[in-house]
């Protein structure tokens, strides 16, 4: 329905313009690092995408809301949330071109309006996000704050100082499992999408995910591989994290062990490796972006969402080498290893939202996972036992 | 069909960087010349989109140094000009004329996908016929086997089902039996597709077996084989443009949704891009299997995927993929910025994607997606009132004759100024009374009008968006966004003075895209109030209410780019652009429809280049998606935008432009011209008050009489019975016209006082606020079309052209020959005079055209204007590529009064050649339609061809109007028509004489037509059962009917008229039809000359290359343009 009466909002950026639009969320005023995307679609998978934690996200496509937002409680065969990539929204606030009053789509059950007020994201539409993104591209990214009705404006907050990871990563170890797994993995929650669990465990694995500053080196040795999630804010944040994965590269008796990285689990695994990140102008978030695969030549359309990237100069010559490069801007886009079975990559092969195109990076990290599996067994000395206690964990993350 | 090894060296990525110094792509080898097909005259299913396809081959070739041979009789197109393609031939379009000129030029290489299905199915024919192997002629971009698979239905079924892609589970059947057994096991509905058929011709929905029945046997009539499918009527509609290049790299540039859902053809489909009611989850299922399907199917260039989406599930169908460029591709290379066809050519050549720049940008490169930051729509225009007898029903067979694409930042605003893009006289979304009972019928089976049935049902007669969508199945989506144009309607309508007209409503009002216009009549309805548009904007202006500019850089701004493709909304805070250019405007044509096609495009672009050439900084404004002057590299800046007063205007006034072009885009920006004087804008060339005098029928005949310009007897209609009085004194048949004449429309031959009286009302409806005049109607003469170029009312060059047909056909639909060929030096000489008594009369500066009768009743010829056009004519760019002198470079030099050339007689010359323009009608496509030419224009499009006189040029052309085959003897043709005149009787006589066999169709005929033929040739009665097509096909066959001969006197009344019949199913049939007697006669010439050349030819094993095939530049000895 059409609203009955629009409440006026503000949306501002520090030191930058001012735009005045309607509030259609939460009637609360809010502050965060502003940034944008240019997706066309997804706006629910961008908005409880854990990546997004405490941010302002600017939508380029001008018309939001259309197909409503479905449910947050669906939940496919392995128990994972069908339609959301976690539970909550971790945006703090939206800016939009035009907000679509009425929706219209088979699976909505709510509008993005009576989902952004029950989720406490502020929102504000009538903005010429266009401009927006003409400042923000010019300045980098900034910081911004919406202000709804005659609240007292809120004080502008840089929440890339807080620890982000520590947020949204789960507070306990949980297990998701498939009946016919033929692989255990273990997964560091730095912010996992729901739909990377997904894409490992329809690949025929049992996930253990263990929060980010969980020393993984002293249960490794037990899983088929090891998993680095995406997640939110500067990778340097997460130091806990780094120097447990620098075990796993320097340990020998890991020397065999695959490890896959995403987003943030990218930029970690190289930390680890001795390289360093750089904070981006403005970022890149999109589903639009060409990365090249720099050992077979082919160029793939991904879906991205980062604000920090890993200088790929800094890269340890011969034991880590570039994998993909972003041909717009150049910056790094993943890393492989010179010899062993670890590979990471800075774009979002689950994408969700976004393009699959890279999605065959997962059957490349299962085939590393089968040769790792098969010369381990083949050597008795070497045989494990699994005493992970999944039974007793949690289904679902730990919030 | 033999496997063919890639022409690529490498199918397999490589891995060195782009960015080293030594690195080069890998492209074809051993091409240096590469004939491109182009796609011959424009018609329903097949139009501009290709103009501009092919030209951005073209310069996509030139860049890479490539000689380009282009082969393509559509003269009035910009490709077919030097500043491209090397060579041009004007040609049919066939497999056999490709070949003589691959016999004459043997090109290294060949390009198939920029000529539309035409040339795709003449390259799947060369190469079933071998020439491609004989000649070593490499396929740039897609091979030919992937171009099979696409096309036909079962190989393109089987490879799908390889990669587990659901297609619509489809039967080739070759009987109606077949075809009925195949319908009862997927169940009714189900929809008939004939394979290998342009624009879904021959297709249709049959509900039940009756239907089924009638369906088939005309769907067999047109194709060997015809498939059945269950059909998906109500699934969303969505499409993808693929690209792919040689290794492997893919990208999808543009998907795109149907307002309309499944069941009308995507061509006849209101079309939103990007998708608007898709979620990830089903934009990026359909996005991955649109990349599968391109991989597995091994295109090298552009591909189209359309689909069927389930409205409430993950269900999904491919409907149809083009492997080529398509008229989907044009709009989605419109509609995102991103050069889909320049690209797919330098595919073709070898490039990949990683290694081409982002045209837009610059900086980033070409392997990406672009990101909308705005929506456009696109509305098809459909001239199904000019026709009679039509089947105004739209589906799966196209219908519209062309399309607009309007942008905006949101769907409010984007798909009003559609609207008003499609036709003026629209003010925005609204409604109309015409459906009365009816209403639930047309919102159910949509029409060529359901848009206007929406509007009526949700702004008057108070239906839900339920409602609206159980009964159209539009999605609620679209709906709820017209309501909210509902909603604002009734605010506005509540205001009922200027003055109470605030400003935050008229800011919300043009937010959503309603036109000053609009917004007055709202204001106007239910109150006293008398606001015109120019209040409104006065009151807008003075509230500071001016639309925004911005871009279109492919990357919603997230890299800057340097673009000058642009738009304007009032959705926005700020502009992307500063206006220091002081530009000048150029109006391009609009929306191609019946009467203003490409011809008006190739004089845009052309005056854009000139007006470049003179230094002076260019501002184009058009909205058509399938030209050439939307491509933003063609002039300094490109306004994506309505051609209507208001919004010229704004651009007008927000770039500071010194002077604005209304002469060269044909009737709809000259309708604006007075009204942007009068507001202070500097018009180019003759002064819109002129031009007003020559355009008021009035005025312009009572100036005639003052400068000694003969004209036909004329009075200005006030009353019904003045006008019998009038009639009465000059004697029947007279002319009835309004005073603004759009390609003829309204205009009428009335042969009686009882006709006179019920067409009155007719005429009078198109334009109240100006005068209809009558003139008397002059039977049998011959019409002349003199076009011009004057600078201060003296004419600097002109082209005088004769029309095969005698006057009472539009000159639109005429066969034009230049250098005519029966006028007299002294006839030339008194034409000349009348053209430069009209220029000093009207103080004419720029592009002016005419036409005159030649009336020989009296002793003395007189010379008899009839018709006067202050711009730009249809003809211009044949009359300038005929003559090797470019009319609107003459004109453009005159508007700006700098190097004006002297004046030239150039039809006091000596031309070694004739060239013939001969009209390219879709009466195929039209089913019913009547083929019958009258003052109201029915063609789509024009070809032109060369030739050393006038019977072999229009030999030529004829043969390359679509589809065309010569009928050869001993074949039968089907002869029918006016008894009362010679005519039938004197092509029957040269027909006879060449061993062909006479049919008709009665014992009157048959008596009539025996006195003409020779002695030998006994003619033959054709029983005809009117009613069974079936049958009728079956009659046609077996007397083997190659072509049909119908001289009527005038319009079938019923469709029972057995000359109707013959007619129409002369079109179904895929024969040559002739209608007219002049033509019918200059063909049957024709043939009596060629005909023995043609069969020698054929019969031939060496390839003899017939003398018409010549280079444009081998035929006038000079390379212009």
């Amino acid at each position: 329905m059409a609203p009955p009466a629009l409440t006026k909002a503000t949306f501002q950026i520090q030191n930058g313009p001012s735009y005045e639009g309607y509030s259609f969320g939460a009637k609360t005023s809010v502050a965060g690092e502003t940034v944008f995307t240019t997706s066309l679609v997804g706006y629910p998978e961008s908005m409880t995408d854990p990546s997004y934690q405490g941010q302002i996200l600017v939508f380029t496509q001008p018309l939001i809301g259309n197909y409503g937002v479905p449910s947050g409680e669906a939940r496919d065969e392995f128990n994972l949330l069908k339609y959301f990539e976690s539970p909550h929204a971790h945006v703090i606030g939206i800016v939009v071109a035009e907000y679509a009053w009425r929706y219209s789509h088979w699976t909505a059950v709510q509008s993005l309006a009576e989902w952004c007020e029950k989720e406490g994201v502020a929102a504000i539409t009538g903005v010429d996000t266009r401009s927006v993104v003409q400042y923000l591209r010019e300045q980098g990214s900034s910081l911004g704050r919406i202000v709804v009705g005659d609240d007292a404006a809120p004080e502008y907050v840089d929440t890339m100082k807080s620890h982000l990871v520590a947020q949204v990563s789960t507070k306990e170890p949980y297990h998701i499992s498939n009946a016919n797994a033929s692989a255990n993995l273990a997964l560091i929650d730095c912010g996992v999408k729901e739909n990377i669990v997904r894409c490992l465990v329809s690949r025929g694995a049992n996930v253990t995910v263990f929060p980010h500053d969980y020393k993984i080196q002293d249960v490794a040795h037990q899983f088929d591989g090891i998993f680095i999630s995406n997640g939110p804010g500067n990778p340097t944040s997460c130091a806990q994290t780094v120097e447990n994965i620098k075990v796993l590269l320097e340990d020998s008796k890991f020397a065999h062990l695959p490890i896959f990285g995403i987003c943030l689990g990218h930029q970690l695994l190289a930390l680890a490796a001795g390289a360093c990140s750089v904070k981006m102008k403005y970022g890149n978030r999109a589903h639009n972006i060409p990365a090249l695969d720099l050992t077979t030549g082919q160029c793939h359309i991904t879906s991205q969402n980062h604000g920090y990237a890993i200088d790929a100069e800094s890269l340890p010559k011969n034991v880590f080498k570039p994998f993909f490069v972003n041909l717009n801007d150049g910056s790094n886009e993943g890393m492989i290893h010179c010899t062993r079975p670890v590979f990471s990559t800075q774009f979002h092969p689950e994408a969700k939202g976004g393009p699959m195109d890279t999605a065959v990076l997962f059957d490349k990290y299962f085939e590393n996972i089968e040769q790792y599996q098969k010369t381990r067994d083949g050597n008795a000395k070497t045989a494990v036992k699994f005493d992970i206690p999944v039974q007793t964990m949690a289904s679902q993350r730990v919030l | 069909m033999t496997s063919v090894p890639s022409i690529y060296e490498s199918t397999q990525p490589t891995t060195s960087a782009f960015n080293t110094p030594d690195y080069s792509p890998q492209l074809v080898k051993g091409v240096e010349s590469v004939l491109v097909i182009g796609s011959g005259g424009l018609s329903i299913g097949q139009a501009g989109e290709f103009d501009y396809s092919g030209s951005q081959a073209i310069k996509a070739l030139k860049e890479a140094n490539k000689r380009t041979i282009l082969i393509n009789p559509n003269i009035a197109t910009n490709q077919t000009s030097h500043s491209l393609a090397d060579e041009v031939y004007y040609l049919p379009v066939t497999p056999e004329y490709i070949t003589y000129i691959i016999e004459r030029e043997r090109p290294d290489a060949i390009l198939l996908t920029f000529g539309g299905q035409t040339g795709l199915n003449c390259g799947v024919a060369l190469d079933k016929l071998g020439v491609l192997q004989k000649y070593g002629i490499k396929v740039l971009g897609t091979p030919i086997k992937t171009l099979i698979t696409s096309e036909d239905r079962d190989l393109f079924a089987q490879a799908l089902k390889e990669i587990n892609i659901p297609t619509a589970e489809s039967f080739a059947c070759e009987t109606v039996d077949e075809a009925l057994t195949a319908a009862a096991r997927v169940q009714y509905p189900v929809i008939v597709r004939s394979a290998y058929a342009l624009g879904g011709l021959g297709s249709g929905f049959a509900n039940n077996e009756g239907e089924m029945k009638e369906l088939a046997a005309q769907a067999l009539s047109l194709s060997p084989q015809i498939l059945v499918e269950k059909s998906l009527k109500g699934w969303k509609e969505v499409e993808y443009e693929v690209v792919r290049d040689r290794v492997g790299n893919c990208i999808t540039v543009c998907n795109m949704e149907n307002f309309d859902p499944l069941g009308v053809h995507t061509g006849d489909s209101i079309v939103f891009a990007p998708s608007q009611t898709l979620s990830d989850e089903e934009f990026h299922m359909l996005r991955t299997a649109a990349i599968k399907i391109i991989r597995h199917l091994g295109v090298v260039g552009e591909c189209n995927v359309q689909y069927a989406l389930q409205p409430d599930g993950l269900d999904y169908r491919v409907i149809e993929v083009n492997a080529r460029l398509s008229r989907s591709s044009a709009l989605a290379s419109k509609a995102t910025g991103y050069p889909l066809a320049y690209t797919a050519a330098k595919i073709a050549l070898g490039y990949t994607l990683p290694e081409l720049p982002n045209p837009v940008t610059k900086t980033t490169v070409a392997n990406f997606e672009p990101s909308l930051d705005y929506i456009v729509a696109k509305i098809p225009r459909w001239d199904l009132s000019k026709f009679q007898h039509v089947n105004r029903s739209v589906g799966s067979s196209m219908k519209s004759v062309g399309e607009v694409m309007a942008i905006g930042r949101n769907f409010e605003e984007a798909f009003q100024k559609a609207i008003r893009q499609i036709d003026p006289s629209f003010l925005g979304f609204q409604g109309s009374d015409e459906f009365g009972d009816k209403l639930d019928d047309v919102l159910a089976n949509p029409t060529d009008r359901r848009w206007l049935a929406i509007g009526q049902a949700l702004i008057y007669e108070g239906y839900s968006v339920e409602k609206v969508h159980e009964l159209s199945k539009v999605d609620s989506w679209f709906l709820y966004k017209c309501m909210n144009l509902v909603d604002m309607y009734k605010e506005l309508d509540a205001v009922n003075k200027l003055e109470d007209l605030d400003k935050d409503l008229l800011t919300r009002a043009k937010k959503m895209g309603f036109s000053d216009k609009q917004i007055a009549v709202s204001i106007n309805k239910g109150s006293e109030a008398d606001v015109h548009e120019l209040d409104v904007r006065k009151v807008r202006k003075s509230f500071g209410i001016v639309p925004f500019v911005k871009k279109i850089d492919t990357l919603a701004a997230e890299f800057p780019a340097n673009t000058n493709y642009l738009y304007t909304t009032y959705n926005a805070t700020k502009s992307d652009i500063d206006f220091n250019d002081h530009g000048v405007l150029v109006l391009g044509s609009g929306v191609y429809r019946i009467g203003s096609s490409v011809e008006f495009d190739w004089c845009a672009v052309n005056t854009a280049r000139a007006l470049r050439e003179k230094g002076r900084k260019t501002v184009m404004i058009n909205y058509n998606p399938e030209t050439v002057s939307t491509d933003f590299d063609e002039v300094d800046r490109l306004y994506f935008e309505e051609l209507s007063f208001e919004r010229v205007m704004d651009i007008y006034e927000l770039e500071n432009s010194e002077s604005a072009v209304i002469s060269v885009g044909g009737q709809l920006p000259q309708n604006i011209a007075l009204k942007m004087l009068e507001n202070g804008a500097n018009i180019l060339g003759t002064s819109p008050v002129d031009i007003d005098r020559a355009e008021n029928r009035h005025k312009f005949s009572s100036i005639l009489d003052t400068i000694g310009v003969d004209q036909p007897e004329w009075s200005e209609l006030s009353s019904v019975a003045e006008a019998k009085e009038f009639s009465q004194s000059v004697g029947y048949p007279v002319l009835i016209r309004p005073s603004y004449v759009l390609s003829g429309a309204a205009m009428s031959v009335v042969n009686s006082e009882h006709e006179l009286e019920t067409k009155l009302t007719n005429a009078s409806d198109v334009s109240p606020d100006h005068p209809v005049v009558i003139s008397k109607f002059i039977e049998g003469a011959q019409e002349i079309d003199v076009d011009a170029v004057a600078y201060n009312g003296k004419v600097l060059v002109h082209a005088v052209s004769e029309h095969v047909e005698n006057a009472g056909v539009h000159s639109g639909d005429a066969t034009l020959i230049l250098p005519p060929q029966s006028l007299s030096e002294s006839i030339k000489d008194r034409l000349y005079e009348i053209a430069q008594k009209v220029a000093e009369a009207w103080k004419i500066t720029g592009p002016f055209n005419m036409q005159i009768i030649k009336d020989d009743r009296h002793a003395g010829t007189s010379l008899k204007v009839i018709e006067c056009n202050i711009r730009a004519s249809r003809s211009f760019p044949f009359v300038s590529k005929v003559l090797g002198c470019n009319f609107i470079d003459v004109a453009v030099k005159a508007f700006l009064g700098d190097d004006v050339p002297k004046p030239v007689n150039l039809m006091n010359e000596e031309y070694p050649y004739v060239a013939t323009k001969v009209p390219q009608f879709s009466f195929t496509r039209l089913a019913g339609a009547d083929p019958f030419l009258g003052v109201e224009m029915a063609s789509t499009g024009e070809v032109a061809s060369f030739g050393r006189d006038a019977l072999e040029s229009y030999w030529t052309a004829m043969q390359s109007t679509m589809n065309f085959s010569v009928p050869l003897p001993p074949s039968g043709i089907l002869f029918g028509g006016d008894l009362s005149k010679e005519y039938l009787g004197q092509v029957a006589r040269t027909i006879g004489e060449l061993g062909f066999k006479v049919y008709t169709t009665g014992e009157a005929a048959k008596q009539y037509l025996q006195k003409y033929v020779p002695a030998s040739c006994e003619v033959g009665i054709i029983e005809f059962p009117k009613n069974d097509k079936r049958k009728l096909r079956e009659v046609f066959q077996h007397y083997d009917i190659k072509a049909v001969f119908n001289l009527a006197a005038k319009r079938a009344e019923s469709l029972q008229d057995v000359d109707y019949v013959m007619r129409r199913n002369a079109i179904d049939f895929a024969l040559p039809l002739f209608n007219e007697p002049q033509t019918a006669l200059l063909f049957a010439k024709a043939l009596s000359a060629k005909v023995s050349e043609k069969l020698k030819i054929l019969e031939s094993q060496d390839v003899i290359v017939p003398p018409e095939v010549r280079t444009w530049h081998e035929w006038i000895g000079q390379r212009p343009m």
